[in-house]
């Protein structure tokens, strides 16, 4: 009995998590007595130390540290037998598993977990917003829904699910075993559940979950009942757990690309997630520090953005979007690898352009640092910066014109295989620019003016988000199911949820342009009688789209227990994840592949991009997109 | 496909004028904005148009028929000229729209000789109103609901009791952050007549969506009679 519970695992986990939290009181009880604080025991310390404490502890329980701890005590470590590789059954995936495609798969499943949650915090707001008048909720609890909402979707699906994709995909496409730390890679993931629980717990606690908006700005955020502590403390865990990775990805990607693998033979969606983990890693210690602030402030007082005591209001919001802005390319530019890869595959064509397409991600990797102040337009800050900040925010749409042209000519002459992944990925492609568009109009200082905080965002984020990210999150999770799960899905059931989602996303947030550009503000529970009719039909949509989720969750969850198996290649791609058996071999390679050409070869007679055999058999090296014609010697 | 691009696109330019976007011009800044926005509809149809149709025509053309299913496309690298061309031409269409929307900015900032001050106050859930005194000895006046005259420009300088909220009329097109330490402010010149909600745009706590009140745009007359009606109250009140 014993001997079970000192095991790692979810039990010991939990355990952990309680000393966690009786650390927290051993820890608040004395200094508070020491310091004279009336009342000794108070719940709002213990919270706050809790919730680093208890999920600390939790991690520990879990096993998530047991070989740094045998490391660092001297003990024996356990021998690299590799016994935490690969899933034998569903439990293996609710262990400490350093296996980059079981962590993987328990990021995207975690992840769509989270998109349903988020979802329905969503058909909740619609229900709530479908009449003027308060109907199913107070106002308070209705600034909690969307800002629960938002932080769930935003830190807990679209960030960890391209991850987590990237986490299966990216080291089978790079010829890799595995990722460089697989430790450190289990820890990364184990942090995202604990996140996204403390934020759903916030409902449960005295005064509601926390209302501030997932901007949470001070000094209303650091004066609100304890459930603001949840959001604060839940981006710390996100935000390591994205750091971490971003970093594993990175070493992964700079050390370990199989022979012959150069820069400019990795396939877009490998560029892709080496631009992101370069913003992720440069980024988001801001929102760390804006929150650790902001936890300060609040616990102890110390008057960062209290403009009574000399604090400074607005320099909360310069910290915030010096994350914030480079975030929402952290939660595009995945996308774009992942729709480099499904246009291309599925056109039959090379990727139009690919060094430019590669350049591009580098160009919007810089610029998106110079941008973060065009959320500030109507802030107060000093006039002047809106210029520049304008500027570069114009010039951003210059590099993303470039990638959608460039899949627009990569589409020119193929032969398009119109099924799931290839509609999610057009799709993607006629919604973006619709975001695209509403963004450069939002460049523009004059009309930004009018329209901040109004429904004009809340329609812009969304063709940004919904149809650009979530469509490349379908896309993908579609192209790669097979690869996944060894199975089919249904393509008559992937149609479906397209076009159900295609169609009455486009009324649902399409008319929000107009009801913003008219005169409704955001982030409110009700509103004026004049945007009742648009409300209604508004709402009426966004149920629609909420249930087309079901046919997708359905398609999943049945193909992934009973689909047709898959073969290797389904999609008939070069890039190397299709060239090993679907699910994949527990260590990726029985030989470890050698790249001799181009990822995006397609139409080139006989080309391949990986070959299975000994280094020094290989052929001279062709570069990628350098016009290469030349007929592999087979 | 040229032809049907360019017919899309003047058929698009010809709906998305047509639609009456925003709420009434109430100050003379409302028509500069309202022109900027026509102009960006104009220069971002076409491009709408232009992906759509491509995308259209490739589906409707290039997808695959039966028997192709083993065929792939001509293989394609790139094209040096046509790259170079997607990117000089939004750029150059970006400095336009940005020139032009910095001369717009310029327009509706611009400073005047004479102009009246208001001074805006935001607090957990509702505005008040200002009025500096006329002359010296005069108390200064407050009220809960705006009152301006019309064709006359005024300077609002906007302040928090609390926290963050954003003082927005939206038929006057502008709109400001009233933040806690610092003064902030805007100007607009109100050119036509009528009752205006005032409307708090930054979230501010859980009232944030009744923090509604009303401005009143009167001619000069009127708003002198309101101004000496307030004032003798205010006198009479010490």
């Amino acid at each position: 009995m014993t001997a079970r519970l000192r095991a790692p695992g979810l039990h010991r986990g939990l355990i952990g998590a309680a000393l966690g939290f009786a650390l927290a009181y051993a820890i608040v009880l004395p200094v508070r007595a020491a310091q004279g604080l009336h009342p000794v025991l108070d719940g709002d310390a213990v919270t706050i130390v809790g919730l680093l404490s208890a999920p600390l502890g939790f991690l520990f329980g879990l096993g998530a540290f047991d070989y740094w701890f045998y490391y660092l005590t001297g003990r024996p470590t356990r021998p690299e037998d590799h016994s935490g590789h690969g899933a034998r059954s569903w439990k293996d995936y609710f262990r400490v598993n350093t296996d980059h495609k079981v962590i993987g798969i328990q990021y995207t499943v975690t992840s769509f977990f989270f998109l349903l949650v988020g979802g329905s915090l969503a058909m909740l707001m619609r229900a709530e917003l479908a009449q003027p008048g308060m109907q199913f909720v107070s106002t308070d609890g209705f600034n909690g829904l969307f800002s629960v909402h938002a932080s769930i979707l935003i830190f807990l699906f679209v960030i960890p699910v391209f991850a987590g994709l990237a986490n299966f995909v990216l080291p089978l496409m790079i010829g890799a075993p595995d990722m460089a730390f697989p430790r450190l890679n289990a820890v990364s993931y184990w942090m995202l559940p604990i996140a996204g629980l403390m934020m759903m717990a916030s409902f449960l606690v005295p005064g509601g979950s926390f209302s501030t908006g997932w901007t949470a700005y001070a000094p209303l955020s650091t004066d609100q009942p304890i459930g603001q502590l949840f959001f604060t403390v839940g981006v710390q865990f996100a935000g390591a757990s994205s750091v971490a990775t971003a970093l594993n990805f990175l070493v992964t990607i700079i050390t370990m690309r199989a022979p012959g693998m150069s820069f400019w033979r990795m396939p877009l969606l490998v560029w892709a997630n080496f631009s992101t983990s370069l913003l992720v890693v440069i980024a988001t210690p801001f929102i760390a520090a804006s929150q650790f602030l902001v936890l300060l402030d609040r616990a102890l007082h110390f008057h960062f953005f209290d403009a009574a005591q000399g604090g400074d209001v607005l320099s909360y919001q310069h910290i915030f979007w010096f994350y914030s802005h480079p975030a929402v390319y952290i939660m595009m530019l995945p996308g774009f690898g992942i729709i480099s890869e499904i246009i291309s595959v599925k056109s039959r064509k090379p990727i139009f352009g690919y060094r430019m397409m590669a350049f591009s991600l580098l160009a919007i990797v810089v610029l998106g640092f110079t941008v973060w102040a065009h959320h500030m337009f109507v802030s107060g800050m000093q006039s002047w910066i809106r210029i520049p900040m304008m500027i570069t925010t114009a010039i951003i749409a210059v590099p993303t014109g470039i990638k959608v042209f460039s899949w627009l000519a990569t589409l020119w002459r193929g032969v398009l295989h119109l099924d799931t992944p290839m509609l999610f990925a057009l799709g993607f492609l006629t919604m973006f620019v619709i975001g695209g568009i509403s963004g450069v109009m939002l460049a523009m200082i004059p009309v930004d003016i009018h329209v901040s905080d109004t429904y004009f965002i809340v329609a812009h984020i969304h063709y940004v988000l919904f149809g650009g990210s979530l469509f490349t999150i379908f896309a993908g999770v579609y192209y790669w199911f097979p690869k996944m799960t060894g199975r089919m899905f249904d393509e008559r059931l992937g149609k479906l949820h397209f076009w159900l989602t295609f169609i009455f996303f486009n009324l649902t947030f399409g008319p929000m342009h107009y009801i913003g550009l008219r005169g409704m503000p955001r982030r409110v529970a009700d509103y004026s009688q004049q945007y009742a009719g648009w409300n209604l039909f508004i709402s009426l949509s966004a149920f629609v789209v909420g249930a087309s989720t079901l046919v997708f969750l359905y398609n999943m969850v049945s193909s992934w227990r009973g689909g047709p198996r898959a073969e290797a290649n389904p999609w008939r791609a070069l890039t190397l994840e299709w060239q090993v058996s679907s699910p994949p071999p527990i260590f990726n390679f029985d030989t470890v592949p050698t790249v001799v050409g181009g990822p995006y070869e397609y139409g080139v007679p006989g080309a391949v991009h990986g070959v299975f055999r000994k280094p020094g058999e290989v052929r001279p090296p062709t570069p990628a997109g350098g016009g290469a014609t030349q007929v592999a010697r087979e | 496909m040229i032809v049907i691009g360019l017919i899309a696109s003047a058929i698009g330019i010809a709906v998305a004028l047509s639609i009456d976007w925003f709420p009434i011009a109430g100050s003379t800044q409302a028509k500069k904005v309202d022109t900027l926005f026509d102009v960006l509809l104009i220069a971002s149809v076409p491009i709408f148009v232009f992906v759509e149709v491509v995308v259209l025509f490739s589906v409707w053309k290039f997808r695959m028929r039966p028997g192709d299913e083993l065929k792939d496309g001509p293989p394609i690298h790139g094209n040096t000229l046509l790259e170079v061309v997607w990117t000089a031409i939004p750029a150059m269409l970006l400095v336009g729209l940005c020139s032009y929307a910095y001369v717009t900015l310029r327009n509706i900032e611009h400073k005047p000789k004479h102009e009246m001050v208001v001074n805006v106050t935001g607090q957990q859930f509702a505005w008040s109103f200002t009025y500096p005194a006329a002359n010296a000895g005069a108390k200064p006046i407050t009220s809960t609901q705006l009152y301006l005259p019309k064709g006359k420009s005024v300077k609002f300088n906007v302040r928090s009791k609390d926290v963050i909220h954003d003082f927005w009329v939206p038929e006057f097109r502008i709109k400001i952050d009233a933040v806690p330490g610092i003064t902030t402010h805007y100007r607009i010149t109100p050119s036509r007549f009528g009752s205006y909600p005032v409307v708090c745009a930054e979230l501010c706590g859980l009232g944030h969506s009744t923090m509604r009140q009303t401005a009143h745009v009167m001619a000069p007359a009127d708003f002198q009679a309101w101004m000496q009606r307030k004032q003798a109250q205010a006198s009479k009140a010490t």
